[in-house]
């Protein structure tokens, strides 16, 4: 399990460092992750560890956004003022977002089934 | 009569409150309640646990007179495994490396054409109305996993920890409103569906699409993750545009 934690926040590390060395535009875990995957498909494999680790993070993500959303409370008067252009903006934003990503998805998956029959 | 106990009982908190391990605690206390309220409600994503979390976390912070920093102090433990676990996206990612492989092309069209909408519409719609420039700003990353928004929003000069909060907005609406979104446009490819939860509504997206179906939840994965790495190069660039 430390190996498995070792690696994890070792991808992070790295990618903290080249994001923050090489000015990139990409937050340091997102560098994790990319590292992350090409490490696994170099190794071709992945171990019960990892996966133990990985798991118990994913299930419980939710629960990680909690502190950063208690947040809410130093911005009150923020909220007050703006609720309804940004809460606006979050509902129609959102559906469209779901939609365009959904239509476009399915659209080019069935031409490419169509392409690779003929 | 009781003032001794009653000062004592004082002393206990004053010392308790200050100390992490109290915040701590609580957030998993509230979390946990959230969680209970979730299950209870048939899994439905409008009972959502992170909501409930906050709003029993800031009545108990604004009841005890607690500052957020103090929280923090706390909750932080918690706030620090958003980075390992988005790290751990890789997993599954690996995992289905060759229905991903298979998929290239229609997930790299729908990455561009989402995360252009998400970005972009959001800051039109918030503009439009009349919300300041640093709301519009802290709002361009919503559909993106917290972490990421937030280093986002610093860097182009939004407000992290309010973008930290629409992000959570963002994710609750989402996974309430994606099943009739996408059921409406006939996206019927548990694919797709999946993808765009991911893209639109981040880990709360990601969580609902694992609700429903695993391939899903796959793909919701590979959009959060996708959608982190377009979202950051892509808004810098979106507000440099808009922003002269």
């Amino acid at each position: 399990m430390i190996g498995a934690i070792f690696t994890l926040l070792a991808c992070q590390l790295a990618g903290e460092i080249a994001s923050q060395a090489l000015h990139l535009p990409v937050p340091g875990p997102v560098l994790g992750m990319v590292l992350l995957v090409s490490l696994l498909v170099w190794r071709r494999q992945l171990g019960p560890d990892l996966e133990a680790a990985s798991g118990f993070l994913l299930r419980h993500l939710s629960l990680f956004f909690v502190p950063a959303a208690v947040g809410v409370m130093v911005h009150g008067g923020r909220i007050a003022r703006e609720w309804w252009p940004l809460g606006a903006a979050i509902l129609v934003s959102t559906a469209l977002t779901l939609g365009v990503t959904g239509v476009v998805f399915q659209a080019v998956a069935r031409w490419v089934a169509r392409e690779s029959q003929t | 009569m009781n003032v001794g106990g009653h000062s004592a009982l004082a002393g206990l908190w004053v010392y308790l409150h200050a100390q992490p391990l109290f915040w701590l605690t609580a957030t998993l206390a509230a979390y946990g309640c959230g969680a209970a309220l979730h299950e209870r409600a048939g899994r439905s994503p409008a009972v959502n646990a992170v909501a409930i979390a906050v709003g029993l976390l800031v009545a108990l912070l604004l009841g005890t007179g607690t500052s957020y920093a103090t929280y923090f102090e706390g909750a932080q433990f918690v706030h620090f495994l958003l980075g390992p676990a988005t790290v751990a996206l890789a997993v599954p990612m690996f995992r289905h490396r060759h229905v991903v492989a298979r998929a290239w092309l229609p997930l790299l069209a729908a990455l561009l054409a989402g995360s252009v909408t998400a970005a972009a519409s959001a800051m039109a719609v918030a503009w439009a109305l009349g919300a300041d420039w640093q709301s519009v700003l802290s709002l361009a990353p919503k559909s993106v996993t917290t972490p990421i928004a937030m280093g986002i929003s610093e860097r182009i000069g939004g407000v992290p920890s309010f973008t930290a909060v629409l992000v959570m907005v963002t994710g609750i609406l989402g996974a309430i409103i994606a099943r009739p979104v996408l059921d409406a446009l006939g996206v019927r490819d548990w694919r797709a569906r999946g993808f765009a939860a991911g893209l639109a509504a981040h880990g709360l997206g990601t969580a609902r699409a694992f609700q429903v179906d695993q391939l899903a939840g796959t793909f919701a994965g590979i959009g959060v993750g996708l959608n982190g790495i377009a979202t950051s190069v892509l808004v810098p660039l979106l507000v440099e545009v808009v922003g002269r």
